[in-house]
């Protein structure tokens, strides 16, 4: 065989592998949505949003863990939001090249991706130890801090996009700083943070381990902040890990609307992007 | 008539009331980046806190410590350890080179009108949150692992030694091998996604001279595309591997959760994430929440030191691109 040769056939067999894996993932990832879909439809008659988890054995929806789901991210987002949004703009206005910017952008990434569980542990530790119980509001705090660093990261990322030259022009003209960031920044990176937001809630509303042990499960309606409250993500698992066939079909039913709910959200937060790319 | 009018001074106030505004401004936004710093501090803080009763009871030896027994209140996180290690392993061996292959076809292989489509699938995939990965791994992946998957792999591979240990004994399904190939499979997306920003880097005048000087596909990407961007692969691999360290749902659902120290890939056994998520609300002695922490911190650190090195690396990629590329 020639060194062509060789070259050509490596070049082959290495192209149909790639095809042939892309294909098996593209498969398997197909699957996991196919049985999502097709276990998630079978659940989702309307008691799924009228009736609260039943006991074992008899019907029952998941009303009072979609509140919960709700109520807990949208208070998390609010006070994320301005948190992360503050934080991300003293790196990026203030900051900027400073060694102190470097290192919370160190510290950032570091929360970022840090395993969600341990900032339950985290929470666990200076929340429910504290109260004495586990309660809504724990978890609350729990997937704030899960979505600070997410909203940090957009807003310094976003603010570094606006030029400098706006800057400047509004400086000329005499406005003081918080002005500028306020009135200029803030409105020429508004979609990019609104962006960073919608993922934010995206990836807390599918969080499950950091409600473990913070807000835990209840099986009954509560809008308590100071008691457990029912949500999503641990009906999901506590149904879905028990042997009755009823609690299993109501975890596919919330998988299903997790599922469909972070998934439009991207979708959602990828066409703001695009049409701010695409004006500019 | 004065020397300063009116108007004068409502300017001269409002130049001061602005000042004071810029000051408070910049001192809220400080604050709250203080407030991100204080959130890391306060992790270790509360861990290394909670871990302390255990840690001080068990000492060193509570890393190498296969005992886990609620009864004696006797801790050790030998097998968890292994556990979070091995299933790791399992997802990084069959995660990299299958996110490296997406990622080629991505690049080099489709066809361009597909291109931003199954891209933008591969990223909306990374979103799906890892419990949907648990339950279709509990419910569809582990009866057919059971039926098929092991009994062929302990067939085929079983009798080799040396590897043919990891191929053996009974295959319930649930085990180290399916909770490692759900998280290969679930950092997979990711891991995809960022490898192709990091290919996309590199500049089209190096992949079109190499294919000008009659290169094939695969020998642009292995040694032209790879070579260029290896820092920002490596980073990519890292994060992954961090993500796959720490995972809690995806593996809880398909560990088993054995405290047993596994001795083929088919055992059940458990992580340290998956551990924690089974047992922690029901920890009934101060030891045991101790010991359970203690897990969390050792957890905490395995995850900090590669996820810093992935981000420095990602970040030495990123600098290298904007300082050479211009």
């Amino acid at each position: 065989m020639t060194r062509v040769q060789t070259r050509r056939i490596t070049d082959i067999v290495m192209t149909v592998i790639a095809l042939a894996v892309t294909s098996l993932v593209l498969l398997i990832l197909g699957a996991i949505l196919w049985t999502l879909l097709s276990n998630g439809l079978s659940a989702l008659r309307p008691s799924l949003f009228t009736e609260s988890t039943p006991p074992p054995g008899s019907q029952g929806g998941l009303l009072n863990a979609i509140f919960g789901s709700a109520v807990m991210t949208g208070l998390a987002i609010l006070a994320a939001t301005p948190i992360g949004v503050m934080a991300g703009t003293y790196i990026s206005e203030y900051g900027r090249n400073s060694r102190l910017a470097h290192i919370v952008r160190f510290v950032n990434d570091v929360l970022l991706s840090a395993p969600s569980i341990i900032i339950g542990l985290f929470v666990y530790g200076i929340v429910v130890v504290q109260m004495g119980h586990f309660s809504a509001l724990a978890g609350v705090v729990a997937l704030a801090i899960i979505a600070i660093p997410i909203i940090v990261r957009t807003t310094e990322d976003m603010l570094g996009l606006v030029p400098d030259a706006l800057r400047e022009a509004a400086a000329a003209l005499g406005s003081p700083r918080w002005k500028i960031i306020a009135k200029v920044s803030y409105r020429a990176a508004f979609q990019g943070i609104l962006t960073g937001v919608l993922l934010a809630v995206a990836r807390i509303s599918g969080e499950t381990a950091p409600l473990l042990f913070t807000a835990l499960n209840n099986q009954f309606w509560s809008s308590n902040l100071n008691a457990p409250m029912a949500n999503l993500p641990v009906v999901i698992f506590q149904f879905a890990m028990s042997p009755y066939e009823d609690w299993r079909q109501l975890a596919w039913g919330g998988a299903l609307i997790i599922t469909a709910t972070v998934l439009a959200l991207n979708i959602f937060a990828r066409l703001l992007t695009r049409k701010r790319t695409g004006r500019s | 008539m004065a020397l300063i009018d009116d108007a004068d001074l409502n300017r001269i106030r409002r130049i001061r009331n602005g000042r004071l505004a810029d000051i408070f401004f910049r001192w809220l936004t400080w604050s709250f980046m203080a407030l991100v710093l204080l959130m890391l501090g306060g992790v270790i803080v509360v861990l290394v806190q909670g871990a302390a009763p255990a840690l001080k009871l068990f000492g060193f030896d509570f890393l190498i410590t296969a005992k886990w027994n609620p009864v004696t209140d006797e801790y050790g996180a030998l097998v968890p350890l292994v556990g979070t290690l091995a299933t790791s392993a399992v997802a990084m061996l069959v995660g990299v080179p299958a996110s490296f292959a997406v990622a080629f076809f991505l690049t080099e292989l489709c066809p361009y009108k597909l291109r931003t489509s199954l891209s933008t699938a591969v990223e909306l995939l990374a979103a799906v949150p890892s419990i949907i990965y648990g339950i279709w791994g509990l419910f569809v992946a582990a009866p057919f692992f059971q039926a098929t998957v092991e009994p062929a792999l302990a067939a085929w591979l079983g009798p080799i030694p040396l590897i043919g240990q990891l191929f053996s004994g009974v295959p319930i399904g649930i085990g180290i091998l399916l909770a490692g190939l759900i998280l290969g499979l679930m950092i997979l997306p990711f891991m995809t996604a960022v490898m192709r920003d990091v290919f996309e880097t590199v500049p089209a005048v190096l992949r079109e001279s190499a294919y000008g000087l009659g290169a094939t596909r695969w020998e642009v990407v292995w040694k032209v595309v790879l070579p260029y961007c290896r820092t920002g692969v490596v980073g990519a691999v890292m994060l992954g591997l961090g993500r796959a360290l720490g995972e809690t749902m995806a593996v809880t659902f398909v560990i088993g959760n054995a405290h047993r120290l596994p001795k083929s890939l088919f055992d059940p056994a458990t992580t340290i994430s998956a551990a924690l998520a089974n047992e922690f609300t029901e920890a009934v002695s101060d030891t045991y929440t101790s010991a359970l922490i203690a897990l969390g911190l050792v957890l905490f650190l395995l995850t900090f030191i590669v996820l810093a090195a992935g981000r420095r690396l990602l970040l030495r990629a990123e600098v290298a691109k904007t300082g050479g590329g211009k």
